[in-house]
């Protein structure tokens, strides 16, 4: 325990830090620049989630460019205050105009816009600010305690065991992604391999480059993420007429009542800890642990008559849910260097951008970086709810906007971003190509998100597999040999999760479960 | 052999996914002899297989590339035998508006400067949209151009040109 209130200490200490600042050739001394940078990447997350049409993913492919120019833990704390920014911002337009602005908060909207429409929008706010927040702090200390001997473990994998291990997280990601198995798992393998484009390492040769130098390093991540989830995401709004319903006349009071308090406290707990725990699993994350949240708080709640007519624990238990799973998913992120979702896909392009090769050595070797990170989910946290709800007019406000005046500005934040990753106007229409070839996939029934976990991964799954043939001499037994359990232990794990899902009965089960969630 | 195509969604998806997996195929390994023979030269060179030892280039996306192909004819033949959802609509107004702004933006940038590529974009990219007023998209145009002069020039010190390369005393710069 006095381990991880010492390591927590260190990481205080980081994002409090004051710092000197230089900003328009002014140099201003004792600036707690990280704090300041939490709390900006918090309020763009927010203004930028609650904006419909927009998800987290695309929020934080748009503004990864601005943490470009910052230092590398600046620039992570700022990420990591988009994301839950995005993700609060995304369950204020699920509770006032019944759109989720994620697809982890698709169930927030099933009792939290009835509540709205029962005048009890300002509750139902408070209600999802409120949980969060318990289980912010929970799950922070959840990663305190599980990353470090995690990460021990990690230091000792081979090849071998990291080529199964992102195996195994890209067979999860797969299994609970929606939409069909096998185009799921196609689109996986088609962004491994697009990731092989460029300067192969081994033996330099440029692969897939057809003659233009701008893909030598490769094809960017920024480029693809912003044209599959951003460009593709503007198209896919602009074929619909614009109709949105806002209760904006009044949010009524904010606080929960005596008797909404008393409803509020087991579901938050049980959402904290259900979400925590599925928020590790490969492939988890936020979304898998509001939808297991919401059934589980319907049987054990003695509410459960008043489900989806407005029942307030149906509002606090998904909402603490998926703040513990999205929290808890760092922890494969930080420690293992692979990401259980499009969103930690991000975050680890983010890190490659700044020079840190995410896994298990970032702890050791950067304990500032990994435990200031910690600690920032945790302030910005805090910062979420002290600052939004005050702000919620403002919030609300901007859900008037009509989307024929944000588009545009969206297009062209993307487009100068992109366009600075390397100053060329090659990314540019990279990004477009990218665009298009987003909507084909969505029209086709093929989802994005797989493509993007298999693009960061397929330059690593290579290095690996290469490196773990060249140590067994080629023998493609090493994997499952019995000298290598924990690689033969990943790759059944992945086996029996691909065959279990591939049994009928499961597979109907599967697409009932995510028929409710569309 | 007479069938149909019980799901139009899955049978493009199969063939995309195929057309791809070729691509890579071919691409890394290179063309087919007889197709050499018939043009009289190399066209695609492809690189090293190398063995499962000592991998060259070409190893990791073949094999990638074979399972991608045969995932491929998994949705194709899923396509035949199970029902499912037509291909909805194209939408092809906002598809080539939002493709274009984003391209003339990149490609003005540096000849004619942030401000002038900036209006190119939201000016393009409102006219994909539903409804296309001049006097909006103008004063939208303007706020934009000079938010994002103050933000990523000023503030984030991106290396962008504000004017045009011609006009050689710009007031801002």
């Amino acid at each position: 325990m006095e381990g991880i209130f010492g390591n927590l200490a260190i990481g205080f200490i980081e994002v409090f830090k004051l710092q000197a600042v230089t900003m328009w050739g002014m140099t201003v001394q004792h600036v707690p620049f990280n704090i300041i940078m939490c709390l900006i990447g918090c309020l763009l997350g927010t203004l930028i989630g609650v904006l419909p049409g927009i998800g987290p993913v695309a929020t934080i492919a748009m503004l990864l460019p601005v943490t470009f120019n910052l230092s590398p833990i600046a620039a992570l704390i700022m990420l990591a205050g988009i994301y839950y920014g995005a993700q609060y911002g995304g369950s204020t337009t699920a509770i006032l105009v019944n759109i989720p602005g994620e697809s982890s908060s698709v169930v927030t909207c099933l009792d939290g816009y009835q509540m709205a429409r029962q005048g009890r929008a300002g509750p139902a706010l408070a209600t999802a600010a409120i949980g969060s927040f318990f289980a912010g702090c929970v799950s922070t200390l959840v990663v305190a305690m599980f990353a470090p001997p995690l990460a021990e473990v990690a230091l000792k994998f081979g090849p071998a065991e990291y080529f199964s291990l992102m195996v195994l997280g890209l067979v999860a990601a797969v299994v609970l992604a929606h939409g069909s198995l096998i185009k799921a798992i196609a689109m996986v393998i088609l962004g491994l391999l697009l990731g092989l484009v460029g300067t192969d390492v081994n033996s330099g040769v440029l692969r897939f480059a057809f003659g233009i130098s701008e893909l030598a390093d490769g094809i960017g991540f920024v480029t693809v993420a912003m044209g599959m989830f951003g460009i593709c995401e503007i198209i896919a709004n602009l074929e619909q007429k614009e109709h949105r319903e806002i209760f904006t006349s009044k949010v009524g009071k904010l606080m929960p009542s005596m008797e909404d308090w008393k409803r509020m406290i087991a579901p938050v707990i049980r959402g904290t800890v259900l979400g925590s725990a599925l928020g590790i699993l490969p492939g988890g994350g936020a979304l898998l642990a509001s939808f297991g949240a919401y059934t589980l708080e319907k049987k054990v709640s003695k509410y459960s008559h008043e489900f989806g007519k407005g029942a307030i624990e149906g509002v606090a238990a998904p909402e603490s849910a998926n703040n513990a799973g999205a929290q808890t998913s760092f922890i494969p992120l930080l420690t293992l260097g692979i990401p259980s979702n499009a969103v930690m896909a991000l975050m680890i392009g983010a890190m490659m951008i700044q020079g840190i090769a995410p896994g298990p050595q970032v702890m050791t070797e950067r304990p500032q970086l990994f435990w200031g990170m910690i600690c920032s989910m945790w302030v910005g946290n805090l910062m979420l709810v002290i600052l939004n709800l005050p702000l919620i007019g403002m919030w609300i406000k901007l859900l008037t906007v009509p989307y024929r005046y944000l588009y545009p500005s969206i297009l062209l934040f993307m487009a100068i971003g992109v366009f600075s990753i390397s100053n060329q106007p090659f990314d540019c229409f990279l990004m477009a190509c990218f665009g298009l070839l987003g909507y084909v996939c969505v029209k086709l029934g093929c989802e994005p998100a797989p493509l993007i976990l298999g693009f960061i991964l397929g330059p690593l799954m290579e290095e690996n597999l290469r490196r773990a043939m060249l140590l067994s001499r080629g023998d493609p037994f090493v994997f499952v040999s019995p000298s290598k359990p924990i690689s033969l232990g990943f790759l059944v794990a992945s086996a029996i999760l691909l065959v279990i899902i591939a049994m009928p009965a499961l597979r109907k089960k599967r697409e009932e479960v995510f028929v409710e969630e569309t | 052999m007479k069938f149909k195509v019980k799901s139009a969604q899955d049978w493009w998806a199969g063939w995309m996914f195929v057309a791809f997996g070729l691509f890579f195929i071919v691409v890394a390994l290179g063309t087919p002899e007889f197709i050499d023979k018939i043009v009289g030269a190399r066209l695609i060179p492809g690189y090293q297989m190398g063995s499962s030892v000592r991998m060259g280039p070409a190893y990791f996306p073949v094999v990638l590339g074979g399972l991608l192909v045969f995932l491929g004819l998994l949705v194709i033949l899923d396509s035949i035998v199970e029902e499912g959802p037509d291909v909805p609509k194209f939408h092809f107004r906002p598809l080539i508006f939002i493709g274009l702004s984003s391209l003339a933006f990149a490609y003005l940038l540096k000849p004619l400067g942030l401000a002038l590529a900036s209006v190119a974009l939201v000016f393009i990219s409102a006219y994909g949209g539903h409804e296309f007023k001049w006097k909006e998209v103008a004063v939208m145009s303007v706020v934009l151009v000079i938010f994002s002069v103050l933000v990523f020039v000023e503030a984030l010190a991106l290396p962008f040109p504000i004017c045009p390369d011609f006009i050689n005393s710009c007031p801002i710069r």
